[in-house]
């Protein structure tokens, strides 16, 4: 797939053919990874 | 150059003294206080000791400046005083925030001592306005809570995603230090630790700065902003509920404000999935001229909450006025402002 130059750490994008949610991990190179589900909050 | 600042004995102006007292093109600072001519600036501002050796003098002796800043209270209409003495201008001040005389005189319950004025200043946050603020001479400092809400909504707006029919929510959090040097009866250490006091539920000023600036040309939106005390010295952390005209996903947030931000120098994009800070946080920001910003996208529709942290007196006010002056003059945007701010 391809990312936009301007992307992000940490930006959420989605796979073109499965769908999947990846995350940007390293803009240079680029670098993606299974975006984690959203832990359960934890803060209160 | 050599950089005065009107009403240095304040939080703000102690902010723009420590700045610019760092800045690499700065080479004198010249601090104008009426109440505290004579006397070192550490003796309001002892966080520049071992620093500067600098004084205090009256307004009277602060001339010869390549740039000046007035940090006088709100309403005190005294920048017809000064601005002839230096070619760059920056008043951080709420005198000449609002365009229009009407909406001064609505907001802050009086005419405009000289409404003429008010078309010659640029709203001077950076990230709205770089291309006028660029050789500019009169550039307004904006409201601390206004820049929060402004910067936090400001790519939804850009992007014309919001439905501008509906109310935008905002609620601030927001610190002591808000409420300037002066003490008061609501300020005194009893009464104001630990409270969560909502201040101003309804009514504050900044909102007709936030509904002027995010307009962006095209109709006013409605803001409807309320304001809370909290437990901290600085800090601000807006929280905007937005309604958008079509459901989005987080992916498409990400695009929006990314492409709004990513070549900011002093806004960051804080959402992460895991850990602690996971949005902006106030707490990382004291003393940086960082405006933290995220999002969250509710799952049962079209509900958007936008957020934005800074500190009030770096970003919202001291640093906010010295990227401004960094801009106008076309030095280095991050020229003075480098702190990183502390964790833990």
């Amino acid at each position: 797939m391809t990312v936009g130059s301007d992307a992000v750490k940490g930006e959420i994008v989605s796979c073109p053919d499965c769908g999947a949610e990846l995350e940007v991990t390293e803009i240079t190179p680029v670098a993606l990874a299974l975006a984690p589900e959203a832990e359960e909050d934890w803060g209160e | 150059m050599k950089v005065g600042v009107i009403g240095a004995g304040g939080y703000a102006g102690g902010e723009l003294l420590r700045l610019l007292l760092s800045h690499p093109e700065v080479r004198e600072v010249v601090a104008g206080s009426e109440s505290l001519a004579g006397k070192p600036v550490t003796a309001a501002h002892p966080n520049l000791r071992k620093r500067t050796d600098l004084q205090f003098v009256r307004y009277e002796d602060v001339t010869g400046c390549d740039v000046l800043f007035l940090s006088l209270p709100n309403g005190s209409h005294r920048a017809g005083e000064f601005e002839e003495r230096a070619k760059l201008v920056i008043d951080l001040s709420s005198d000449h925030r609002l365009r229009d005389p009407e909406d001064y005189e609505t907001w802050y319950g009086a005419a405009h001592p000289r409404p003429w004025a008010l078309g010659q200043w640029v709203y001077g946050i950076p990230e709205v306005h770089r291309g006028q603020i660029k050789g500019a001479a009169r550039v307004t400092g904006a409201g601390c809570n206004a820049t929060a809400t402004i910067l936090a909504l400001l790519p939804l707006f850009a992007a014309d995603v919001v439905d501008r029919a509906r109310d935008v929510v905002v609620e601030c959090k927001v610190g002591s230090s808000e409420g300037g040097r002066q003490p008061s009866e609501d300020s005194h250490h009893p009464e104001r630790v630990g409270v969560v006091r909502s201040f101003r539920p309804v009514g504050h000023r900044h909102t007709a700065e936030a509904e002027q600036e995010l307009a962006l040309g095209g109709e006013r939106p409605r803001i409807d902003l309320s304001v809370t005390s909290v437990e901290l010295v600085r800090g601000v952390l807006a929280t905007a509920h937005v309604y958008v005209k079509q459901p989005l996903e987080e992916k498409d947030l990400w695009r929006i404000y990314r492409e709004r931000y990513a070549s900011e120098p002093f806004v960051r994009i804080v959402k992460e999935r895991s850990g602690i800070f996971r949005y902006p946080e106030p707490k990382l920001l004291a003393g940086t001229n960082f405006a933290d910003v995220g999002f969250a996208v509710d799952p049962r529709g079209d509900r958007i909450v936008a957020l934005c942290a800074i500190d009030n007196l770096v970003k919202g006010a001291a640093g906010n006025g010295v990227q401004a002056m960094n801009v106008a003059l076309g030095i280095d945007e991050r020229a003075g402002l480098e702190f990183v701010g502390l964790h833990p």
